[in-house]
């Protein structure tokens, strides 16, 4: 197990205007899942190959365990990592994928034998070892990777979307298997993903990328409740949370926090506005009043999420009375999109 | 009635057998008939001067069979294109990953590499011959000035030689090709698999053993018998250098079927030397397809 630091990091790609990674900091605690979370093209991925070794980079230090690794290939800095596409070799059994990093570090077969038995049976796939990637299902494989990863008992595991490949439902139960299983090993996990219910389902915290820079780096809770600019609060949630300017701050709240009035206790500092509502979208678990909120602000659109719990009638092409608690109110500023102090409405 | 012509094109039916019959035409009249029609003519006693046909059975393949300057024909080709594939398939595979890496001027590298293939056979074999020649061969001239050699060697003139001669021809003609063949395999190594091998903790010898060598398997085994049929058929090389000499030291299958049917006048017999190619070309192009196809499920 080992803390995994970087130092001012910066990695620019030849051609490229912008670095990919533009002079970051970012440190893991000991045996901590860390989630890197960010939309496609955000630089979190390079940052991820940067730690392994993957790339190297332009300026700033790398350090595993206090030990910096620049310029180390990444098969001295025992780390183990899992790709998106799984990268099993195509040509070798499960067994000889599990056993190849084994083989590798020159353990002696027996050893690698009992060692790769004992992954098989972590993970579950003791009766899939003969065989090759292609007859295995797309959870299977990804085990099978998780298995190779593991084996060596690395310092620090990194995990590059493992779920993107595996369909909705899998989805689920895989995300629930890798949370269980890094409970177990509790080594110090770096995770890559682009989506916000895997990184808030499985970080202990969360790092929000863009352009190459972290956002935020927080509990899944504080980046929910508390982003740190208007990025994170509009890249969060699903929908995002609602933004309405006011003079000269923003005013943000969750769809969840906007609430028909009677539904929810006012607290200090709680707003009541009318909100005109233009369709209501039933999705089963929940609804989303799609209208328009002219209280705060110029007239906005806005989302307001009703659990399915909350059965209120809500007419449709009609405004109503609707509150927000003083409490869900967040404030940025209008230029840098920067969270500043709570005010009153 | 207008409708159904327009549409006439859309049906498979039609477009298909159109679309292959210039192929189908093609192999017929280049390579069914002649091939047929050595059969035939292995089987008769058709000489250039007599070109009426009789049917002689075997015979042919008898005489054939015992007459030595086939049996050294025979091994020579065997040994030569064996020799040259594992020559071509060692240096081609180098050469393939020297040219996936990055390096500066690469497309010069891939420009001069790429120039044998590109040069016609007889004139590149013409080139050769020059630098092979008994008084003017700059490669004796060279090995003299490093003191390795004090006379010319004779390379086309000595009998060892002159085998060594036409593989080393051979080795500078296939490797290009073997060289590409073989970098679009490594190509299509998914990155992925390179770089977990790399995590995994794979040094240089035992990514290349282990994953990168097994991986491009398929695509080197069909380089390999590609390079072989090309060489095994090939007659350009030893007719220029060598016209089989010495005392049919070089003699392989295609000259010596040429040196009998052609120029000896013996078409029939010329024909039963010719078709001694055929089942190893045979093995050769199963052996192709069935490696092209365990590419595809890879």
């Amino acid at each position: 197990m080992a803390i995994v630091e970087v130092r001012h990091l910066t990695k620019q790609f030849e051609g490229n205007a912008t670095p990919a990674v533009d002079d970051l900091d970012l440190a893991t605690t000991e045996g901590e899942y860390l989630v890197l979370l960010g939309p496609s093209g955000c630089g979190k991925t390079t940052l991820l190959r940067l730690i392994a070794g993957l790339e190297q980079p332009t300026s700033g230090e790398v350090l595993i365990g206090g030990l910096p690794m620049v310029g180390l290939p990444p098969r001295a800095r025992k780390i183990a990592m899992v790709f998106q596409s799984y990268a099993l070799y195509p040509h070798k059994s499960a067994r000889r994928n599990i056993e190849f990093p084994l083989k590798a570090a020159r353990m002696d077969p027996e050893e690698r034998a009992k060692k790769v038995a004992w992954a098989a049976e972590l993970l579950g796939i003791t009766r899939l070892l003969d065989r090759r990637p292609r007859h295995l299902s797309g959870g299977e494989r990804q085990r099978v990777a998780l298995a190779r990863a593991l084996v060596r008992e690395p310092d620090v595991f990194l995990l590059d979307e493992p779920l993107s490949n595996l369909d909705a439902k899998l989805r689920a139960a895989a995300r629930d298997d890798l949370k269980q299983f890094q409970d177990r090993v509790g080594t110090t996990t770096v995770y890559v993903t682009h989506d916000q219910v895997e990184a808030m389902g499985l970080g202990d915290r969360i790092a929000v990328m863009s352009e190459g820079r972290i956002r935020q780096l927080g509990t899944p809770h504080d980046v929910y409740h508390d982003p740190a600019d208007t990025f994170v609060a509009t890249f969060l949630g699903s929908p995002p949370m609602n933004m309405v300017r006011r003079d000269d701050v923003l005013v943000g709240f969750r769809p969840e926090s906007l609430l028909p009035k009677g539904v929810v206790q006012p607290d200090d500092g709680a707003v009541t506005i009318p909100f005109h509502v233009h369709r209501v979208e039933n999705l089963g678990s929940e609804r989303h009043l799609v209208g328009t909120l002219s209280g705060i602000g110029p007239e906005t659109r806005v989302i307001a999420m009703l659990p399915s719990t909350v059965s209120v009638d809500i007419p449709i092409d009609e405004t109503s009375e609707f509150v927000i608690r003083g409490a869900d109110l967040r404030f940025f500023d209008t230029d840098a999109g920067l969270r500043t102090e709570r005010r009153r409405l | 009635m207008k409708d159904r012509r327009r549409y006439l094109f859309d049906r498979d039916g039609v477009l298909a057998p159109l679309m292959l019959l210039p192929s189908v035409v093609y192999i017929v009249a280049l390579v069914a008939v002649p091939f047929f029609l050595a059969i035939a003519y292995s089987l008769s006693d058709v000489t250039v001067g007599d070109p009426s046909f009789d049917y002689v059975g075997l015979r042919n393949f008898r005489a054939v069979l015992k007459d030595p300057v086939f049996r050294r024909s025979l091994t020579n080709s065997l040994f030569i294109t064996a020799v040259t594939m594992v020559l071509v398939l060692v240096l081609g595979k180098i050469l393939a990953l020297v040219l996936t890496r990055d390096f500066r001027f690469k497309w010069v590298v891939r420009f001069l590499i790429l120039l044998p293939w590109t040069t016609p056979v007889p004139l590149a074999a013409i080139a050769w011959l020059w630098m092979l020649d008994s008084l003017f061969s700059p490669i004796d001239w060279t090995l003299r000035w490093l003191g390795l050699i004090d006379g010319n060697l004779h390379w086309l003139g000595n009998s060892e030689l002159a085998v060594v001669s036409v593989i080393a021809v051979q080795v500078w003609r296939i490797v290009p090709l073997a060289a590409v063949i073989i970098m679009a395999g490594l190509a299509a190594i998914p990155q992925d698999i390179n770089d977990a091998a790399e995590v995994d903790g794979a040094g240089f010898w035992r990514k290349l053993f282990e994953v990168t060598i097994p991986m491009s398997l398929p695509v080197t085994a069909v380089a390999t018998l590609f390079g072989a049929v090309l060489v095994f058929t090939d007659m350009s090389v030893v007719f220029v250098l060598t016209r089989g000499g010495p005392v049919d030291a070089t003699q392989i299958l295609p000259t010596w079927a040429f040196f009998r049917g052609i120029a000896g006048g013996d078409l029939a017999q010329g024909a039963a030397v010719a078709l001694f190619l055929f089942p190893l070309l045979l093995a050769m192009a199963v052996l192709i397809l069935r490696s092209v196809r365990k590419m595809e499920v890879m």
